[in-house]
């Protein structure tokens, strides 16, 4: 059972960094236009980051 | 928005998006203004690129972003430049664009409520599914001091993402309690509490049962809800708020006889306005300078225009139609009879005040309830067997599963569903409780100018009228923007009227027009102008040369579809009504079009909202749609109420849904939708209350364990939501 030792901590940090991505996407306002995100890959325009 | 694009902006100088806007923003160093521009036209990835680099590539702008979703631009520009000049600029590159008011949209720049419930509906949910991994292995067996180190993980992650994610339920429950009423926020918040009590103590003491996962779930669940709920009304209101965003307040103030355009909160009294045709009166005042006519439908639903002279007096709203004019003005702001009229209307108590939503109903059985069985379960087993952990374990297990997950999601899975469906349909719906509202409604009653009717007039005598004359006063009518001669040349061209060559059309601001034809004076106007007979119908008058005096008649032109809209809400069994102020034999003749029976006419605003309190205390539920300042009164007063997109501010504000289309139809297809609606929330409100009638007694027999608890919560949850989504697919 020692390997819970690894195993706990690993999920808990991975599971973790998830949140923090989502964190992260949510501060930078990357869901206040999902409709044009959506139709901005299809343009050839280099696009940074959302930002309004 | 705008802060959270200046925020990025500063924070990160190099992401400006072209090297173009960088030089200018480094040349410039001065603050930017920020524009808003709506563009309603747009919904690819190419009219993005197009109106993006378009603006960008304009001088006057440092940066352009277009939210597809909002449809809407956002322009960071150099301080000098106007928001029509960009306006008009959009416009050359082929996309209609509108201005928008940056104050009336600011309540929806940040949506911080919002993200704040989305960031701890997201730690909830990582938690709750870090907790539930520990769970199962619990509940596949894991036992002595792996069973407890799991339990104390458990404990590390939850209390600390509950004391973040829970904070709405919490602060919700304190402020019912300080006042010392119940709502749904107390059960869930004891039942939060309790769970996460019991199972501390149980973990300390090495015991087999911890409901660290079903507090979280709960939480995870019931935040679910709440976002939903929000983002529905957030949707509503931003689109609402672009309607009111659309009138810009702004005037054309005339100092020392050169023009400028302020802001209304920079007017005073007895400033000198311009006011150009088509505009709307921003102040209250009395006419200086200028012959023209005023279309007071909006305020007291007249179609028929009147006329406006030096030293007449005006109120704000009224619309400026032939020619330019001067106003002084003598009441501006909160002073002038539209806002006086509006704040009137404010203070009286209105239907959606008196309505009790059915969740507010169910909390109010519910809540008691769930604390009175959970204490007799905890008294009965403590007097049964006088151990007091057996039995807080036991209170603990039965607010945990009676606990209002799918009550919680019951009514906003519904709303979410049926708004979205309506909006679709092209209604807005503003208000949480509208739809119970509209789902009760017995009684509609309709405004006529501007909400049966489109405002715009039609000839009504066309055929009567001989080919030669009629294209005389096409010719007349095309060398003015009167609604009336609007109408005359759109009746002509459906006939497939030539309009007549005229010269020296010349436009006689308050009269008419007149020109030279075969060197004959020819004259379209007023009936004293032209020698013809005022009669009550609205009508202007042609003539030519020596020829009879020809009369040329106009009723309101009805909105499309208003015929089967008012069928088939006869045919739905809805009792219809017609309240008007406009005069009786306009309300009389459209009534008998409409096959509408009951009629007003000549209504004063009091007079619609009295008759329809009236109606309310003999127990009808009202429904009223206007669009009018004069219907304001009786739009709060009714049980629920619809008013048009074009409608003024105030009525807009005074109304439960908004219609954005020009069709009336959505309105019988909201009372079924919104009937369908209520239905699923009953039913919702059943399958929870099953649920809980199978899982109660097991929970007091204190046979409910932790694994029992997650699948009756997620599973009803789960149910809630599926019968809600039957809503959509319809």
């Amino acid at each position: 059972m020692n390997i819970l030792a690894y195993l706990i901590p690993i999920s808990l940090c991975l599971g973790g960094l998830g949140l923090a991505f989502f964190v992260y996407t949510v501060r930078t306002n990357q869901y206040d236009d999902p409709e044009g995100d959506a139709h901005r890959i299809l343009s050839g325009d280099y696009d940074k980051s959302p930002r309004n | 928005m705008t802060a959270a694009l200046r925020q990025s902006l500063s924070a990160c100088p190099a992401c400006t998006a072209t090297p173009l806007a960088d030089a200018v923003a480094a040349q410039t160093h001065v603050p930017e203004a920020s524009i808003t521009l709506s563009l309603p036209t747009i919904h690819c990835a190419a009219c993005i690129s197009k109106v993006e680099t378009g603006l960008n590539r304009h001088p006057g702008v440092v940066s352009a972003r277009v939210n597809l979703t909002l449809k809407r631009v956002q322009i960071e520009a150099t301080p000098n430049t106007s928001e029509e000049a960009l306006a008009a600029y959009v416009e050359t590159l082929g996309y209609e664009a509108h201005e928008l008011d940056a104050d009336a949209l600011s309540a929806t720049a940040t949506d911080k409520a919002g993200r704040e419930l989305l960031m701890r509906l997201a730690v909830a949910g990582f938690a709750s599914m870090n907790v539930m991994l520990l769970s199962v292995a619990v509940w596949s067996g894991a036992t002595d001091a792996t069973r407890d180190l799991f339990h104390w993980i458990s404990a590390a992650i939850s209390l600390p993402a509950i004391a973040f994610a829970g904070q709405p339920f919490f602060r919700n429950a304190w402020s019912a309690l300080r006042v010392r009423r119940l709502n749904m926020d107390v059960p869930i918040t004891l039942a939060i509490l309790l769970a996460l009590g019991t199972s501390l103590w149980e973990t300390a003491l090495s015991g087999h049962h911890a409901y660290f996962d079903a507090a979280l779930t709960l939480t995870f669940f019931l935040l679910a809800g709440r976002y939903l709920d929000h983002r529905t009304r957030a949707v509503a209101r931003s689109a609402a708020e672009e309607l009111t965003a659309l009138e810009v307040p702004r005037a054309t103030r005339l100092k020392d006889g050169v023009e400028e355009q302020v802001t209304l909160a920079e007017l005073s009294v007895g400033d000198l306005i311009l006011v150009r045709p088509g505009g709307r009166m921003p102040v209250d005042g009395i006419i200086a300078e200028g012959i023209s006519e005023l279309d007071r439908s909006l305020l007291t639903g007249e179609t028929l225009p009147v006329t406006a002279e030096p030293g007449q007096s005006v109120s704000a709203g009224e619309v400026n139609l032939t020619g330019p004019l001067t106003l002084r003005a003598s009441a501006v702001g909160r002073d002038t009879s539209l806002h006086r009229m509006a704040d009137l209307v404010a203070i009286a108590e209105s239907g959606r005040s008196r309505y009790t939503s059915l969740a507010e109903q169910a909390a109010k059985l519910y809540a008691p309830g769930v604390h009175i069985l959970s204490a007799l379960a905890f008294v009965g087993w403590y007097v049964a067997t006088f151990d007091m952990r057996t039995a807080l374990n036991i209170a603990a297990a039965v607010l945990i599963i009676t606990c209002p997950c799918a009550l919680g999601l019951a009514v906003p899975a519904v709303t979410t569903a049926a708004s979205g469906r309506l909006f679709r349909k092209g209604l807005l719906i503003k208000h949480e409780t509208a739809l119970e509202r509209l789902a009760e409604v017995d009684t509609i009653i309709f405004d006529k100018t501007g909400t049966l009717t489109t405002g715009a007039l039609e000839v009504l005598n066309a055929e009567s009228l001989p080919k030669k004359e009629f294209s005389l006063a096409m010719g007349l009518a095309q060398g003015s923007s009167h609604p009336l001669a609007k109408a005359i040349v759109t009746a002509g061209q459906s006939a497939g009227i030539r309009p007549a060559e005229l010269t020296g059309v010349e436009e006689v601001p308050g009269y008419g027009t007149r020109a030279h034809w075969n060197g004959q004076e020819v004259r379209l106007g007023r009936a004293h102008w032209t020698g013809g007979v005022p009669g009550d119908q609205t009508a202007t008058f042609l003539k030519a040369g020596d020829g009879p005096v020809r009369r040329i008649e106009f009723k309101d032109q009805l909105r499309p579809d208003a015929k089967d809209s008012i069928g088939a809400l006869h045919q739905a069994g809805y009792q219809i009504h017609l309240l008007s102020g406009d005069s009786t034999p306009a309300v009389q003749a459209l009534a008998g079009q409409l096959g509408i029976t009951q009629w007003d006419a000549e209504a004063l605003p009091a007079d619609k909202a009295h008759l329809v309190q009236s109606m309310a205390q003999k127990g009808q539920r009202v429904l009223m749609i206007g669009d009018g300042l004069n219907d304001t009164a009786a739009l709060r007063a009714a049980h629920v109420s619809i008013s048009p997109a074009s409608a003024l501010d105030a009525a807009r504000v005074a109304s439960d849904i908004v219609l954005l289309g020009s069709d009336l139809n959505p309105i019988s297809v909201a009372c079924t939708t919104a009937r369908a609606a209520t239905r699923r929330i009953r039913e919702n409100f059943a399958i929870a209350t099953l649920y809980n009638v199978i899982a109660v007694p097991l929970a007091i027999a204190g046979l409910a364990t932790p694994l029992i608890a997650a699948l009756a919560m997620s599973s009803s949850s789960i149910t809630v939501s599926l019968n809600a989504l039957r809503l959509k697919s319809r």
